[in-house]
């Protein structure tokens, strides 16, 4: 456990660098992160086992006890999400490797990638306040040049968007930060949550607020999320696809540990997260049917499916918080999968846009089964995974009494579908109204896609698959998961200042 | 001495506002500056009064020097600024080279529904989406 939970963080920071010596070969770089993402994969895999037995675990960097020194915390929620983060990546970066490369510029891109991975696993990972700003910074920095890549007119401009919004976020966060330990003298989240008890309740509620709008800001919640859908459409496909599953996820991640872990039920925020979840369900999905490009509508929808998340969170009981975990295991992969096949389909024809697209159900049928489940996963059809985590989100609501943000959910769900259906319509059953942009894709012949492509898309649906089949243990461990959030005083807080 | 440092965090998140505000990038980013500095003094105030000294021998108690943890956070927190800065007045210069300027552009969202008020006509194909 000393060596395994550091070294998810260390082995892509240091692949990263060793990639970026080899720039000139790109085979090296691919099999490098390969290699290298694998073995994170594989070992958060292993913490999930691990810590589902043993309750929390935190690793002292250096061995310095805990207040003082930095700490590692893996509880099973880090380390569930951790995990389907990692399968995203792994699969996003097989499908990096399919794609055809026009742009000889990218040789960057493998360093970055892996850049980004320790950037993730170490906000999961992290158990204080202030690396945990460090942690986003690194994923951010990264994300900047990303989405930035190629340099193109409207990528600079969407870019200054994205750039400037979250800078704005990270100094909130900074400055959260300097008056949280004005108040308390810490920054080790465990002790913070110790500490807080002598603070006044009105102090506490600023904090509270004050955190959950600077996370709110990085994962896109209602009024935040203008930025998100301009800027993650400019980016190239398989960035945007890494970018879906992941970033915004990492903010819920934060917003529920901090939530959680520092204001316990008396001094939640359960109204406000209530209703902001409401809104954004809300505000995302008709954003989303406004649209005529696949990853406009997509990018309104990762908005429309953070409110679900939030929703789970507002209820603040472990049923709640275990069907927003359940949802959020979902979401990565789906929306990941969603993301992909749109590349697969500007790959073949050149465009997302839903009027040059037309017939693909006969002249790319994999592609077409593929977003089919996907689609019908998001919209939370039966017996797909989105329906068990929608299920379980609205028995939490019903149980809680919930039932003007339930009847929103079942109504946002049904739009979805009809978004969904849009797209299905457009892209795989009518005529183009005009012609793809690529020469080839015209015509009615069958359209080919590298087979690294279709097989990591492929892949990833066939997880979300097997998260519907596996639905009941998933379950187990997420409400397991949910008790432990409930209880820091019992599980992380005792497991950080274990000796 | 507390009153004047709350002050001057107050002025620069004022000032710093008021430039984030502003269209073009380099203002943008001047005023992004400010607010870090901003941050930066309030976390310093979160250290304490001023006026301790910095370090002393082993056997001195921990309350009679200056606690080291907030400057170890603004060193860190000027780095990360300072990084992300340079790549901002980049995007600005890339902007500049390629359009001339480095405004930042409206939202696509408005520039479109603007578009439909200006000519009723050019609307007709999303209303068939629509349709769909």
């Amino acid at each position: 456990m000393n060596v395994l939970v550091p070294a998810l963080i260390a082995l892509p920071t240091l692949a990263a660098g060793v990639s970026m010596a080899f720039w000139r070969r790109v085979l090296v770089q691919q099999l490098l992160g390969l290699a290298v993402l694998g073995a994170c994969l594989t070992g958060a895999a292993s913490l999930v086992f691990t810590v589902a037995d043993t309750g929390p675990v935190a690793i002292h960097l250096g061995g310095w006890p805990a207040p003082i020194g930095i700490t590692l915390v893996v509880d099973l929620l880090a380390a569930l999400l951790l995990t389907m983060s990692l399968a995203a990546v792994v699969a996003v970066f097989v499908f990096a490797i399919g794609q055809p490369r026009a742009d000889k510029s990218a040789y960057y891109f493998h360093p970055l990638y892996l850049l980004l991975t320790a950037g993730v696993s170490a906000s999961f990972l992290t158990g204080d306040l202030f690396n945990l700003f460090v942690a986003f910074e690194v994923m951010l920095s990264v994300s900047y040049v990303l989405i930035t890549m190629g340099g193109r007119r409207d990528q600079v401009r969407a870019g200054m968007t994205y750039v400037v919004i979250n800078l704005a976020a990270s100094t909130m966060l900074v400055t959260t930060i300097a008056l949280i330990y004005a108040a308390t003298g810490s920054l080790n989240l465990a002790d913070v949550a110790l500490r807080l008890d002598t603070v006044p309740h009105g102090l506490r509620q600023v904090f509270a607020t004050m955190l959950f709008l600077t996370f709110g800001i990085k994962s896109a919640i209602f009024p935040l999320f203008f930025w998100l859908p301009d800027s993650y459409t400019t980016a190239p496909v398989t960035i945007t696809a890494v970018f879906a599953g992941l970033l915004t996820k990492v903010g819920v991640y934060a917003i529920i540990r901090t939530q959680t872990l520092l204001f316990p039920a008396d001094h939640a925020l359960s109204t406000l997260v209530l209703a902001v979840a409401a809104l954004t369900m809300i505000a995302g999905v008709l954003g989303a049917i406004a649209q005529d490009d696949m990853k406009r509508i997509l990018s309104f929808h990762i908005v429309s499916q953070i409110g679900y998340m939030l929703f789970g969170l507002g209820l603040y009981d472990a049923a709640g918080l275990a069907a927003a975990i359940f949802f959020m295991i979902h979401q990565i992969p789906v929306k990941t999968a969603l993301f992909m096949v749109t590349g697969l389909t500007e790959t073949m024809t050149g465009t997302g846009a839903l009027h040059r697209l037309g017939g693909l159900v006969r002249r790319a049928p994999l592609s077409a089964v593929v977003f089919l489940l996907a689609a019908l996963s998001l919209a939370g059809i039966p017996p797909l995974s989105g329906f068990f985590g929608k299920l379980a989100l609205l028995q939490a609501g019903f149980a809680a009494g919930v039932w003007s943000v339930s009847a929103i959910s079942l109504v946002v769900s049904l739009l979805t579908l009809f978004s969904m259906t849009k797209i299905w319509a457009a892209v795989y059953w009518n005529e183009p109204e005009e012609p793809p942009p690529l020469e080839s894709a015209r015509g009615t012949g069958r359209l080919r896609a590298p087979l690294l492509m279709n097989l990591s898309t492929a892949a990833l649906v066939a997880t979300t698959v097997a998260i519907a089949i596996c639905a009941q243990p998933i379950w187990q461990l997420c409400l397991l998961a949910a008790r432990e959030l409930l209880d820091p005083r019992a599980a992380y807080i005792t497991a950080v200042f274990r000796r | 001495m507390i009153l004047t440092m709350a002050l001057i965090v107050g002025a620069l998140f004022g000032a710093g506002t008021y430039l984030v505000l502003q269209r073009t990038l380099t203002r943008i980013v001047l005023g992004l500056g400010l607010w870090t500095y901003g941050a930066n003094v309030l976390l310093l105030l979160a250290g304490g009064r001023a006026g301790a000294p910095p370090l002393l021998d082993g056997d001195a108690p921990a309350a009679s020097f200056a606690d080291p943890l907030p400057q170890a956070m603004i060193l860190t927190a000027i780095v990360i600024t300072f990084g992300i800065t340079a790549f901002l007045l980049s995007l600005a210069y890339r902007s500049w080279t390629l359009t001339g300027d480095d405004m930042a552009e409206d939202d696509v969202e408005d520039r479109r529904i603007a578009g439909r008020w200006r000519v009723p006509a050019a609307s007709t194909t999303e209303e068939e989406d629509d349709v769909v």
